[in-house]
């Protein structure tokens, strides 16, 4: 997986790109949240638009994501799902659990509430 | 090389997407929890299309056994945010039917079957 930063005011922004699957994409997205989370960040957009595949293990990542941030007092959110990680997040009942947006600037207004 | 058996025999692309992800589970549930990661272990694949046109997948390890029913459901509101646990229901979601067996090595043998519609016409 390749991932590209960007903050938008108080919002850090993952652009993910490829695979979060075990061994690979899942390691590179901890981290990634462990670095934002290292550097202050508490308010996380995840954007999947160009993930091709999550496997049991980048779901599993995604779940860890959010309870660590949760417990910072922050939000991982979910931008730009592809109809097949929107079909993923539903069997597994996740897409209960995340906000989802497919419009950026929604998304990010929506930490502000 | 699913996808070159898929391609082959021109299966859809959602058909072979969902039966790649189930055999990556398969895969990894076989080196990770049957084999333990042990290097010197191997895990076996057989990847087939059968007459009664159903892709048939089996993936068997050396490990010790395996009890899938004591996995738990990861959807039930307990595990919902449980960070592992759902490489079988990943299997059980894109396959219309998957066994778990003895396996000849003393290990376990998964067995994914999916039904396969019309084919691609190019």
């Amino acid at each position: 997986m390749k991932t590209k930063v960007r903050d938008v005011g108080a919002v850090r922004i993952l652009d993910c790109e490829g695979k979060i699957t075990i061994g690979s994409g899942d390691v590179e997205l901890r981290q990634q949240i462990e670095d934002a989370v290292n550097a202050g960040h508490t308010n996380i957009l995840l954007n999947l638009k160009a993930v091709t595949h999550i496997d049991s293990s980048g779901i599993g990542e995604l779940v860890g994501c959010y309870t660590t941030i949760a417990r910072k007092g922050g939000k991982m959110k979910l931008l730009n799902l592809t109809p097949k990680i929107n079909d993923i997040l539903h069997v597994t009942q996740l897409i209960t659990v995340f906000d989802v947006f497919d419009n950026e600037a929604e998304a990010i207004g929506s930490f502000k509430s | 090389m699913l996808v070159e058996l898929c391609n082959s025999a021109r299966i859809g692309e959602e058909t072979t997407y969902w039966a790649g992800m189930a055999l990556r589970e398969a895969l990894a549930n076989a080196i990770k929890h049957g084999n333990k990661l042990n290097p010197e272990k191997s895990v076996f694949v057989r990847l087939c299309i059968q007459p009664e046109d159903e892709l048939h997948i089996e993936v068997e390890d050396e490990g010790e056994g395996f009890d899938p029913g004591a996995i738990a459901d990861p959807t039930s509101p307990d595990n919902l945010m449980r960070s592992s646990g759902r490489g079988v229901f990943y299997m059980r979601q894109f396959m219309d039917e998957v066994k778990f067996a003895a396996g000849g090595r003393g290990g376990t043998r998964i067995e994914l079957k999916k039904r396969l519609g019309p084919r691609r016409t190019t």
